[in-house]
Formats: C-alpha cells, sequence, structure tokens
C-alpha cells in the first residue's frame, strides 16, 4: 500500500488562491465549485497578532468515513493507495458521503449529478508528477510525496519540523498536514 | 473567496443535475489531458512581470496556462492571476469588434464598423489636427506591450509625447530618487537581490498580495534560509505576517522613521564606513542632517517605540551589505514620495547595499539589434519643455500632467491614443478633468481588450486581441540573466480583435507612413532579431524561454572604482541636482495631514487574486475574489456600528460616494484607518460580472498630492468614513 500526503507550510503561505485556480484549470472543476480553498485565522488582538493562511481540501483519510458510508461503492481508494476517488457511473448522489465527510471536502453536486472532490490529482501522480495545486504554488509551500518512504521529502518534513493536521480527534488518520 | 455562497450556487445546481444521476449513474468524466493536448509558448501578460509560460489546449479547447521551468520570472509557477489569465480568451464581454461614436438623433452612440472605416475616421481626424494645430498634438497614454507600436506611429506622424501612468502613478519617485542617488533607477523587475538577502526591510509594500512572481519567490527563499524580515505597514499585511519585526507606523510618517534609522546607524557608527568613502559624496552634511531626527523624535511622530526603532536599524546593520531596504514598487503615496524614496535610497547607501550580494544586483539585457527601419522624424518642438517644463529632471511623461495640457480650446494636446490602461482608475480624482478633457480633444482613440470605461470617452475603440491570441515583442528585460522570451498565439483572435502591430502597422497604411512598418507579418521581425544573436523563430516557439551569457559583472568588484552617473560620478547622499532646482538635497520630513473627526486614512493595495481592475471580469478571477471589502477595526466598526459583511458606502468629506462594498471587521489595520484593495468598482455594465462589484478607492481621493520633484500624483491623503446603508 502507498501512502500518499500533502505537506503545506503554512508559515511560507500567503493565501494567494493559485491552489484553487491551478485546480480548477487542471481538472475543469464547473463554474461556482472548488475542490479547494484557503483558510485565514487571524488570532490576538491589534497589534500583537498571528495569522495562519492554510489551504484546505480533501484529507485522502486512511480511515475514510466517506468510503465507508458510501451505499454503492462509489466513494473508493484509487488502486493500493490512501487517494479517495469517486466513480461517478455508481454515483447516486445521495450525499452520505458529505454527511460522513468531517472536513466538508465534498463538492454538493458536479452538474453531471455526481458528487466531486479533490482527487490529488491521482492522473498526474500516475504519471510522476504533483498534483496541479502543489506545481502551481508560487511560493512552494506545498510538497506531495510518499509517506511510507522515508527518505521522502514530505516524510523528512514531518520528521523535523512541527505540525498539525486538522480534526485528528476524528480517527480519520488525515493525509493533509501544516506545517507550523 | 466565499466558499459558502459557493455552495448555495452548487446546491441549486444540483438539483437540475440530479437527475440524470438517479436514472441509472452517469458515465465516468474523461480524466484530464487525456484527449488532444497541443502546447504553445507565451509570455503572461495578466500582469507586467511577464512570466514566460505554456499554453495547453485540449482539443483545441483552453485547458491551462504554466509557467516555464526556464523563466527565471517565474521558475515554472505563474502566480494566482498568471494561472487565471487562461480564462481572458474565453470572457464573453470582451470586445468584439471596431466602433465609432456617432450622433443619432442628437444622441450619442457607438456603432459597429468595419476596421478600414475606424481607420479612416481616426486619419481624417489626425490629419483636421495636424492642419489646424501641428503635428505634434497627439499623445499615447500606454501601460502593455502592444503600445510601443503606437508610439512608433505616433512619432512617425510627429507626435512624440507619451506617458505610462506606471511612473507618475507608481514607481516614478523612486525611480527618480534612486537616478539621483545611484544614478539609475531600479527597473522592472526589480534588482533586488532578496535571494541572498539576510534583512530585509519593507516599507508599505506588501509582497504576496502584491504578487510580482519571482520577488514573491526570492522572499519566501530568503525566509527560508533565516533572514530577518522587517515590515513597516499600518496594516498586518500578508508579509507583516511573516515577519520579525512588524512596525505599525501612523500612516504617512515613514519618512521620519527613515530618518530616525540613519540618525541611529550613523551615531552608533554601524554604517559602512569603507563603503561610503568609496562610493558616497555629501556624507558629512547627511550626518548633520540628521542630527535632530533621534528615535524618541520619531516616536512622536510614527507611534514607533524608540527602542524598536534602534532595534530594527542594529539588526539592518548587523546583517548588511546582505541588507534590502526595499524600495516598493506603488509609491506615489504623500506628495513628498521622491524625498522618502530617496531617504530608502540613502539608507540602501549607508549599509552598503547597492551592487552588493544580498542588496541591488547590476542588471543586464540581451543585446538585440532593433529591426532595420526608418527612424522616425525628431519632434519639431520639445514637447517636455511645452507642458512639463517645471519637472526638469523628470525624462518621461507625466500622465497627470499631459492631462491638465489637453483641458480647454487654448490646450496643447488635441488628441490621445490610449493603449490598454483605464485612466479613470488609474489616475486619481480625475473623473471631471477627464469629463472636460473629453470636450475639448478632437480624437480618443481607445485600444483595449476589454471594455474598460474610459472607452466610454472615446471617438474610435479598437479591440485588441489577447496575449493568448498573439505575438508581441521579444521579451528583453534588464535583469540578473540575460533572457530573451517568446510570446505566441494559442489561439487564433476572437470576434474582430486584432494584434497592436497589425492595429499600428494598418493605421501606419491610412496616414501614408508605411515606410515606417516594413514588414508584411511580425513573425519576420522576430525572426530577424532572433536571428542576430543566434537564435531563431523556430526556436524560441520551441523553448519559449532563451538565456544569454552575461557580459557584466552581477556586482560591484571589490575594491574597483566604480563610476556613477549622476553629477560628482559618486553615490550622492546629498543631491546637487535636487540642490541646483531648488528643492530639498537631503531628505525632508513633511507630517502628514490627519483625518478630520470621523473619518479614517484612506489605505489601498493589492490582492493576489488580481492586477488593478483589469482582471475583475476574468471569469476564472472573479470567481475567486468577486469583490472588494473595507477593512475596519472592530473599535472603529463598534463606534459607526457597522457589522462584519454588511454593506456600507464609503464617503470622502467632499460628500463623494462609493459603490457599496461590504465590511471586514479585522484586527489587521490600525484604529485610525481603513483599506482596500484596489481596481474594483466598476461603472460599466458592459463588464458584466465586474460592474458594481465592490468599490473604487480612485474615486475617492479628494486631496491629491502632487510631488514637486516629478509630479507624480500622492494617493494616500484622502480620507473616508463608513455610511450605513440604511442610514
Amino acid at each position: 500500500m502507498i501512502n500518499y500526503a500533502m505537506v503545506i507550510d503554512t508559515t511560507a503561505c500567503i493565501g494567494c488562491g493559485d491552489c484553487v485556480v491551478a485546480c480548477k484549470n487542471e481538472n475543469q472543476v464547473p463554474a461556482g465549485l472548488n475542490r479547494d480553498w484557503v483558510v485565514e485565522e487571524t488570532r490576538g488582538e491589534y497589534p500583537h497578532l498571528h495569522t495562519e493562511f492554510r489551504s484546505e481540501r480533501c484529507n485522502h483519510c486512511g480511515h475514510a468515513t466517506c468510503v465507508t458510508n458510501c451505499p454503492t461503492g462509489a466513494s473508493h481508494y484509487w488502486k493500493d493507495t490512501n487517494i479517495v476517488l469517486v466513480a461517478a457511473e455508481k454515483c447516486t448522489g445521495c450525499k452520505a458521503c458529505i454527511a460522513a465527510c468531517p472536513y466538508d471536502a465534498r463538492l454538493i453536486m458536479h452538474p453531471q449529478g455526481y458528487i466531486d472532490k479533490c482527487t490529488f490529482c491521482h492522473h498526474r501522480v500516475d504519471q510522476g508528477m504533483d498534483p496541479a495545486c502543489v506545481s502551481a504554488c508560487p511560493t512552494g509551500c506545498m510538497y506531495f510525496g510518499i509517506l511510507n518512504d522515508p527518505d521522502s521529502q514530505v516524510s523528512r518534513l514531518l520528521r523535523t519540523r512541527r505540525h498539525k493536521t486538522l480534526l485528528p480527534e476524528t480517527g480519520n488518520i488525515p493525509n493533509v498536514y501544516y506545517l507550523v | 473567496m466565499y466558499r459558502r455562497e459557493f455552495l448555495k450556487l452548487s446546491a441549486l445546481m444540483g438539483s437540475a443535475g440530479l437527475l440524470p444521476g438517479l436514472l441509472g449513474g452517469c458515465s465516468a468524466p474523461p480524466l484530464p489531458g487525456s484527449g488532444e493536448v497541443a502546447t504553445r509558448r507565451t509570455v503572461c501578460n495578466i500582469c507586467f512581470w511577464q512570466c514566460a509560460a505554456t499554453l495547453y489546449t485540449e482539443n483545441g479547447k483552453p485547458w491551462k496556462v504554466v509557467g516555464n521551468p526556464k523563466d527565471p520570472h517565474c521558475n515554472g509557477r505563474l502566480c494566482t492571476r498568471g494561472t487565471g489569465g487562461i480564462a481572458s480568451y474565453s470572457d464573453p464581454d470582451r470586445l468584439r469588434q471596431p466602433v465609432i461614436r456617432v450622433s443619432r438623433n442628437g444622441k450619442q452612440t457607438f456603432q459597429p464598423v468595419t476596421w478600414e472605416e475606424a481607420f479612416d475616421t481616426i486619419a481624417g481626424k489626425m490629419r483636421a489636427i495636424a492642419r489646424e494645430h501641428g503635428r505634434d498634438r497627439i499623445a499615447l497614454f500606454s501601460h502593455g506591450d502592444g503600445g510601443k507600436h503606437f508610439q512608433r506611429l505616433l512619432q512617425a506622424y510627429g507626435s512624440h509625447a507619451y506617458a505610462h501612468p506606471s511612473f507618475a502613478q507608481c514607481r516614478g519617485p523612486r525611480e527618480t530618487a534612486f537616478g539621483l542617488t545611484f544614478g539609475e533607477g531600479v527597473g522592472s523587475p526589480d534588482r533586488t537581490d532578496m535571494a541572498n538577502s539576510r534583512c530585509i526591510v519593507l516599507i508599505g509594500s506588501h509582497i504576496g498580495e502584491n504578487l510580482h512572481n519571482s520577488q514573491v519567490q526570492t522572499l519566501m527563499q530568503a525566509l527560508d534560509q533565516g533572514a530577518t524580515l522587517i515590515t513597516v505597514d499600518p496594516r498586518f499585511s500578508v508579509p507583516a505576517s511573516k515577519s520579525r519585526h512588524w512596525l505599525p507606523i501612523k500612516p504617512g510618517t515613514d519618512t521620519a522613521l527613515l530618518l530616525a534609522w540613519m540618525n541611529v546607524l550613523i551615531n552608533e557608527q554601524l554604517y559602512d564606513r569603507t563603503y561610503v568613502e568609496q562610493h558616497c559624496s555629501g556624507f558629512d552634511e547627511l550626518a548633520r542632517h540628521v542630527q535632530p531626527y533621534n528615535p524618541e523624535w520619531a516616536y512622536l511622530e510614527t507611534g514607533l517605540e524608540p527602542a524598536l526603532i534602534r532595534e530594527t536599524a542594529r539588526a539592518m546593520a548587523q546583517a548588511a551589505p546582505a541588507t534590502l531596504i526595499h524600495p516598493g514598487r506603488h509609491v506615489t503615496w504623500y506628495g513628498d514620495d521622491t524625498q522618502r524614496c530617496r531617504a530608502i535610497a540613502i539608507l540602501n547607501a549607508l549599509l552598503g547595499s547597492w551592487g552588493r550580494p544580498g542588496g541591488f544586483y547590476q542588471q543586464e539585457k540581451v543585446d538585440l539589434p532593433p529591426y532595420p527601419a526608418p527612424e522616425p522624424p525628431g519632434p519639431e518642438r520639445d514637447w517636455k519643455a511645452i507642458v512639463q517644463g517645471d519637472y526638469p529632471l523628470v525624462s518621461t511623461g507625466i500622465s497627470n500632467v499631459l492631462i491638465d495640457h489637453s483641458v480647454g480650446p487654448g490646450a496643447f494636446f488635441k488628441g490621445w491614443f490610449i493603449y490598454a490602461t483605464n485612466l479613470i482608475t488609474t489616475i486619481p480624482g480625475i473623473r471631471s478633468q477627464l469629463k472636460q478633457a473629453a470636450e475639448s480633444l478632437d480624437l480618443i482613440v481607445v485600444v483595449d481588450t476589454m471594455p474598460a470605461e474610459i472607452t466610454g470617452y472615446a471617438d474610435v475603440v479598437l479591440p485588441e486581441c489577447t496575449y493568448l491570441e498573439r505575438y508581441d515583442d521579444l521579451r528583453n528585460k534588464a535583469e540578473r540573466t540575460p533572457t530573451l522570451a517568446l510570446r505566441s498565439p494559442g489561439f487564433s483572435p476572437r470576434f474582430e480583435s486584432k494584434p497592436a502591430w497589425w492595429i499600428a502597422k494598418t493605421l501606419a497604411g491610412h496616414l501614408d507612413l508605411e515606410e515606417y512598418f516594413p514588414w508584411q507579418d511580425y513573425r519576420e521581425v522576430l525572426d530577424w532579431q532572433l536571428r542576430q544573436v543566434g537564435s531563431s523563430l523556430a526556436e524560441m516557439e520551441h523553448v519559449g524561454v532563451k538565456a544569454f551569457p552575461r557580459k557584466t559583472p552581477v556586482y560591484f568588484e571589490p575594491g574597483k572604482t566604480v563610476r556613477f552617473n549622476t553629477p560628482s560620478g559618486r553615490i550622492e547622499l546629498y543631491s546637487q541636482h535636487l540642490a541646483g532646482t531648488g528643492h530639498d538635497p537631503l531628505p525632508k520630513y513633511t507630517p502628514p495631514e490627519r483625518p478630520p473627526d470621523g473619518f479614517f486614512h484612506l489605505n489601498y493595495g493589492r490582492a493576489a487574486a488580481h492586477t488593478f481592475g483589469r482582471t475583475i471580469n476574468n471569469p476564472l478571477l472573479f470567481e475567486l475574489m468577486p469583490e472588494n471589502t473595507v477593512w475596519v477595526h472592530p473599535s472603529a466598526a463598534a463606534i459607526l456600528r457597522v457589522g462584519n459583511g454588511e454593506y456600507v458606502r464609503l464617503k470622502n468629506p467632499e460628500g463623494t460616494h462609493s459603490n457599496r462594498i461590504r465590511v471586514r471587521i479585522t484586527q489587521r489595520i490600525r484604529p485610525d484607518s481603513v483599506f482596500l484593495v484596489h481596481g474594483f468598482g466598476h461603472t460599466d455594465p458592459r463588464q458584466r460580472l465586474a460592474y458594481g462589484a465592490g468599490a473604487d478607492d480612485a474615486g475617492l481621493m479628494h486631496n491629491i498630492k502632487i510631488d514637486p520633484v516629478m509630479g507624480g500624483t500622492g494617493m494616500r491623503a484622502s480620507f473616508v468614513t463608513l455610511v450605513r446603508e440604511d442610514a
């Protein structure tokens, strides 16, 4: 099994949204819908402030509740990896996966009538490339790689840098990490 | 980005799309790139950083545009706007065909015409102006690559006056100030050596929101290598959030801080004495001049603790000469901008960073000969002496001064060509003057891709095709590595739109000036030029970007004497040119005006998603940021009784109101200031997405401060308050 992970350095992220636009182009995401988005979080009081920018998307969880809750098997793991995909031809649009996703990471409905989401650009990963958002990021604050390869850049970053995941308490085992 | 709204929208679309899903599932969509993919080399034109890129089409349809990894402007990564640039091709609101202004039943309207008819109209009016007033009475306003074709056309005709608003509304003070100090300007791309800096100081510059690509990349590289970032800004900007020290300065008092830093560097003997002795003149005058301006004095002006001023000055000195006091880009703020930029230049000189690693490198461009064509004749009269004689230190056109000389029957200028610049929102508080100029001018021609507001004043509007549909001049910038980059079209022009070179050349034919455009197709020019430097159009269509070896050193060579292009031949801490023209030869601090009761400093800036007003209507970028917000501190919001997300209007002391704009209550702004992103509040309904979305800051500027040295328009001395919609 290959465990893919994305590592995003919030100390270098400027919240520019290039990841969002690059994804929309690469995957021809319909107008009005997004597979990824940027969150700005400001803490403190003027002038003692801390602002974090964070690019968010599907966490391609090790224990994906969307997969276990899908009644038709449309939500599934791609090959022998943790990349979660939706098979459009099996999706009835019942939205059980939306209810089951703690990250609100699924598009409610593609105009063609299926639930859509981030694929980690598996069509690019298949060719040895990074996801489109990672390749486009102008500050280079996003990294993609194999977590169960100890020599990968993502593994090395997580060994040496302070980091967090979102809502780890859900037990979903998210695979998007944030350096803080 | 309002994700919640997207969801609402998608819920609507979802209910419509539900049926096919229930009726037996839909077929799996094809994977991206599984169709027939083709690529073309281009250079982005969404801003003026001009990153080289590759355009991808799939089955003949636009797919994506991606940075060229060999290009030092982007290193393979386009910014948000560049990535979104592909949607400019498919924007349904583009200008489609030439139109001319006609009167019908006493009402003026635009009538679609053929290119021939448009050219006949323009040529007829140009000839009438020449007969009545002279051939030198047409001014060109331009911001973009195609502008030089019109400059050549007008020069051939006899009109040499031109202005780029990027001077008098943007970078002019810094280019003037650095020119006076070092004998040359900063240029674009800026010659900042940030990748090697160990300390970077940003004065009101919000790199990161201002997404000049390799600047952002090198800033992040420096931070990654542990550089100290010091950001001076009334707002907790994106770079402020990455800074070791954020100095939340009182708006308009930057020069006081800069003088205090000089005071500390000189009095604590922290400046680079060897560098100053070797290269600079006027040190003793400077040292005497800054004596009164100690950090305690500056505290009263700036609100910054004296200890913090000293600590940051020492941090700069510690990292010197790899310390960059960044010159900024848009620096027309308070009318004393050349003086403030001089203070920045002098600080860099004291730290020894000009010409040194981590400071400023020396630029070089490719020695690319121009295509052999006759030189346009020189001007009959010196237009600069006639219209901008008050600014002898300025060698380029000052857009607002050219407009001053276009109003009224006795005005010098009788016609305008406006290329790709929306003067209405570019030049502050200009609306009424533009209206008057439009009354007295005999000809206004606008060339653009989109129906910007300025087209409303035009006699003739000519639709240019987008950068994805045309060849332009080779990109050849003075920079670290001399590089050429090619923009080649990925699509044929939509509608009746045409490239600038074709428009200028064909119009030249109507004015009997064909000889100045001695080629049929611009590919001939590009290929000829490329062959002179050992390349070819075919090679460039393949690689997109080509680097050439440097012939000059990147930095000053240690110990070697440098001759600066100043009167003394040295770096002039004390400027002889300024002294000779009656200006302060050493930077002088002018305290800013404070807002009247109930009003706030109007601050504005950029956002990563947009390039001024030019991209608001771009469908992809509009979706990312469909409107601007006015940033208000919670304490101010409480007094004004406005809530987060609520629509208000901004009002200046003269009673001018903005479009409605949403309030963003945030700790990231000083309580005495508000902030909004520039470029919104479009008033032309032909840009259907941008129309009425957000507010325009430029229209609220009531207190324009003209820089006495370079004539630019200071835009940060205006004040606004918030008016509730129910008030």
